[in-house]
């Protein structure tokens, strides 16, 4: 297994492989034909067209057939040993490719009518559809002047708000700095109930620190400190995606804050650090050097192209390894209960209908929450959902199950691991009612100190009242 | 978020229970060929043969029959922490053809599946372009479109089998897969719409959810043939498959598909954003790790019998069927063997032949009701071979987590019941 030498090598590596890897440049090289054809229909249309168009835009259309042919030449010289492999795939390719030629050519003719009558559309137009008859894999210089004068100019506030990228040269990090401390203070408030208080992961959530010299062994446990080529990755995945269920929720400071507390916890900077948009690039990680630009193409798809053994094959097959001795794949049971629960259907119908006088009682009950605020409950639940689950089949995940949640002992749910202070509550038997409720989602670290909810509590009145709502629809079950 | 590809819970009821079950229940199906008292499926009037169906609009969009609620997309609870960045299954020994129905394509979310309003979704391209542009839906409406059906496989795909046999069902070991026909714009035509710098080397597709998914694709490919996809099997995509609208880029990685596609950025450099580096890189046995796998390998499985499908007919002439695909190109052919390599057969290839598209195959034999070991070896057009596990594993050994395209063996017993094997 070859290993490239360094970092720009890979990436020129991975611009040119690309082509040489897919089917693009064989099919590419067999529709040359075509693209010339089609640059030449172009040329026509819009010599057509020139009576009615400014010259500015003719001028842009010209160059788009130049740049055709010029293109062939770049493109025969890199597909003549794979163009006899590539035929049977184009071939399959060319009939549906016909038909939407034939209705593209149909479509531009009818534009092109209009265009000599009412000598409104733009030359532009007709490139366009011309391009689209070519079916073609282009190159950059084919795409100039190619427009269907669609959409509109992206404002700068648009894109600012939208491009927050990062690059391993630091490239989008904006202004800001943040130090361990901050950072551990943050962490612990937003990521250490899933990432555990050391970046060890709870559950199965992923682990952040550690891993050293697990690369080569059996299980090895892929963090910042151990896998992870680019400090950019880290912030721009906190950044974009973290805290899980409050995306882009932290300041930029904040992220810088994390990262370095993330650096921190893999031994790779002193308590005293500070990272910021000026010292971002001064830092690397350990293991920036252990990868590798794809190289399946030199070692192993030589390897398995070859013609294949068909008979006597082998004198004795042995049974190595069994998954019913592993027994880890899921049961049916779920689909089974559904089933089960389907089929006795008609049954319950019935047996509700003979109960009509309690049925008649929990219908009052229900009628008695605000549908609309239940249905604003719902969406505002979507805030708590990453760790709390409620309707049929609610399990607990990082935070307990809801159902039933109001009238039920606060740390009620047997088998959850709560905090000390829920512990307590539960031994005090206090119990969850709609105001206990509304002043712990208001403020969770207020009402409830030392609770492990990572969550800055619900900022208005009508959003407690709907989520309460929303919650008392979930029976215990 | 994270994967665990180690087994840990076993389950309460052995697998040989659930595939006996499975079989008795087929069994009073089965007509035996000896039969001397009449079949009350014929001598007895059935009830939809008495009573009146139910009108037009019983359902205005029309589910499957309630006899098929089996067929199901299926999660495997120990894989991931929670069931919202998590992964499905697609039921692949339920199906038949090549065309994957819309609502059992297998599901693959970071942070959940975002419900967007097509109304307020909007698709922006900026970066190294002449110009910075954004458009809503009724925009992207009015580009040319085209129509191909491409295989969407998970990189992940069979990846918990890398250190042995683990999951006993070809749901659980390949159903990280669909295949459907997309309608979407050739990307160029947006790309070209914006006008691209001649320093413009990759693309950076970005979704709208919560994970604001982003990964980076080299401009070649960006150029060659990704859609812009917004329907999918003619009708509007799944919110699970990212309506209403997501990148397709054919033959590669599906983590590249970003859905719920809301901002393509035009760059001169990759990114290395967590899902090109701490994610879809394959660690190889040396501690190294290959980066930029985008291309998926030919690979098949047969589906049918397989452990969730067992042969309950007993000997006489069987149905064996499978599907088969790649990255590179077409699948002009698949092998068979019964006797774990031995000997092997070619398959019968049946349906339409596309391009970075599923194939099914058929191989039709007489069972003598003894134990098979069964196995499918896909040849793709470029006259690649799929490799077995050993092969495989010789070149990246166990850790590699993606790219497993290992030939898959499913052992028969006399009984028709089949489980996840590997042989010598």
């Amino acid at each position: 297994m070859s290993k490239f030498p360094n970092q720009l090598a890979l990436v020129a590596v991975a611009a040119t492989s690309v082509i040489a890897l897919s089917v693009g440049l064989s099919e590419r090289a067999a529709h040359t034909a075509e693209v010339a054809a089609a640059a030449a229909q172009a040329e026509a249309d819009t010599m057509a067209a020139q009576a009615t168009a400014p010259d500015a835009e003719t001028t842009e259309t010209e160059e788009v057939a130049d740049a055709a042919p010029a293109e062939t030449e770049a493109v025969d010289e890199g597909t003549e040993d794979t163009v006899a492999e590539a035929t049977a795939p184009a071939e399959a390719e060319a009939p549906a490719d016909a038909a939407a030629t034939e209705t593209v050519t149909a479509k531009a003719s009818a534009e092109a009518g209009d265009t000599f009558e009412g000598g409104t559309s733009s030359p532009a137009l007709f490139v366009g559809a011309a391009w689209a008859q070519s079916h073609e894999s282009p190159m950059i210089g084919e795409l100039d002047g190619i427009s269907f004068d669609l959409g509109r100019e992206a404002l700068d506030e648009e894109v600012a708000a939208w491009d927050i990228d990062i690059r391993p040269d630091g490239a989008g990090l904006p202004a800001g700095s943040g130090d361990v401390w901050t950072g551990e203070e943050v962490y612990i408030d937003n990521c250490a109930q899933c990432h555990g208080d050391f970046g060890e992961g709870r559950a199965r959530w992923p682990v952040l620190s550690g891993g050293w010299d697990t690369l080569e062994r059996e299980d090895p446990v892929k963090t910042p400190g151990s896998y992870w080529p680019y400090l950019s990755t880290v912030w721009d995945y906190v950044h974009r995606a973290m805290p899980y269920g409050q995306a882009q929720s932290l300041t930029d400071d904040e992220v810088y804050a994390v990262t370095a507390y993330i650096l921190y916890l893999n031994n790779l900077v002193e308590d005293d650090f500070e990272l910021s948009q000026d010292t971002f690039t001064e830092v690397s990680l350990p293991n920036e050097d252990g990868f590798f630009m794809d190289d399946r193409a030199e070692g192993e798809i030589p390897a398995f192209s070859e013609e294949p053994c068909m008979e006597d094959c082998k004198d004795s097959v042995e049974i190595t390894m069994r998954a019913s001795v592993l027994d880890v794949t899921p049961e049916d049971e779920e689909a089974e209960a559904t089933e089960a629960a389907a089929e006795t259907t008609s049954e319950t119908e019935t047996q509700e209908a003979a109960a009509e006088t309690s049925e008649t009682e929990s219908t009052e009950e229900v009628a008695a929450v605000d549908p609309a605020l239940v249905e604003e409950g719902e969406g505002v639940f979507r805030k708590c959902q990453a760790c709390h689950q409620v309707g049929d089949g609610a399990r607990n995940g990082v935070g307990p199950h809801l159902n039933g949640v109001l009238g039920r002992a606060i740390g009620g749910i047997e088998g959850f691991r709560y905090s000390g202070v829920f512990e307590e509550a539960n031994a005090a038997g206090e119990v969850w009612t709609p105001k206990r409720l509304g002043e712990y989602l208001a403020d969770p670290r207020g009402a409830m100190p030392g609770t492990n909810m990572s969550f800055a509590g619900l900022r208005s009145e009508d959003e407690i009242a709907a989520i309460t709502a929303y919650l008392s629809t979930f029976e215990a079950q | 978020m994270d994967m665990k590809f180690k087994g840990k819970k076993p389950s309460r009821r052995s697998f040989l229970t659930g595939a006996a079950a499975a079989g008795a229940g087929s069994v009073a199906a089965t007509v035996a060929k000896g039969q001397t008292a009449p079949d009350p499926a014929i001598t007895e009037l059935q009830d939809w043969q008495v009573y009146l169906g139910d009108g037009v609009d019983a359902a205005p969009y029309g589910m499957p029959s309630k006899h098929e609620r089996h067929v199901v997309r299926r999660t495997v609870d120990w894989l991931t922490a929670d069931n919202i960045s998590s992964i499905n299954f697609t039921p692949l020994h339920e199906l038949d053809g090549i065309i994957t129905p819309n609502g059992v394509c297998f599901e693959r979310h970071h942070s959940g599946a975002a419900e967007i309003d097509p109304a307020e979704h909007r698709l922006m391209i900026n970066g190294l372009v002449d110009r910075e542009l954004v458009f809503t839906m009724d925009d992207l409406m009015r580009f040319p479109r085209e129509n191909h059906v491409y295989f969407l496989e998970c990189a992940a795909n069979t990846g918990m089998e890398w250190a042995g046999a683990q999951l006993n069902g070809c749901q659980f070991t390949h159903g990280m897969i669909h295949n459907v026909m997309y309608t979407g714009i050739p990307l160029k035509l947006l790309l070209a719409e914006a006008g691209i710098k001649t320093n413009a080397k990759w693309v950076l597709p970005e979704g709208a959810d919560a994970a604001a998914m982003t990964r980076s694709i080299p401009m070649e490919k960006a150029l060659d043939d990704c859609l812009v996809a917004f329907k999918m099997n003619g009708e509007a995509l799944r919110a699970e498959q990212g309506y209403p609208v997501r990148l397709v880029v054919p033959g590669w990685e599906g983590n590249m598909w970003v859905k719920w596609l809301r901002r393509i950025e035009v760059g001169d450099k990759p990114w290395h954003h967590r899902e090109e580096t701490s994610k879809y890189t394959d660690l190889l046995e040396n501690g190294e790790a290959r980066r930029f796998t985008w291309e998926m390998d030919a690979k098949s499985v047969i589906t049918n019998p397989s452990p969730q499908a067992p042969l309950t007919h007993g000997p006489g002439y069987t149905v064996l069927t499978g599907v088969a695909w790649s990255g590179r190109g077409t699948i002009p052919r698949v092998d068979v063997t019964l006797d774990g390599g031995k000997s092997w057969h070619q398959a019968r290839m049946s349906g339409p032949s596309m391009n970075k598209s599923m194939h099914r195959f058929y191989f039709e034999f007489d069972w003598d009701g003894k134990p098979l070991l069964l196995q499918s070896r896909a040849h793709d057009s470029t006259g690649y071979v799929q490799p077995t596990k050993h092969q495989l594993r010789d070149w990246r050994g166990e850790n590699s987590i993606y790219h497993n395209n290992g030939i898959q063996t499913w052992y028969v017993n006399e009984n028709g019941e089949a489980e996840n094997v590997e042989i010598s």
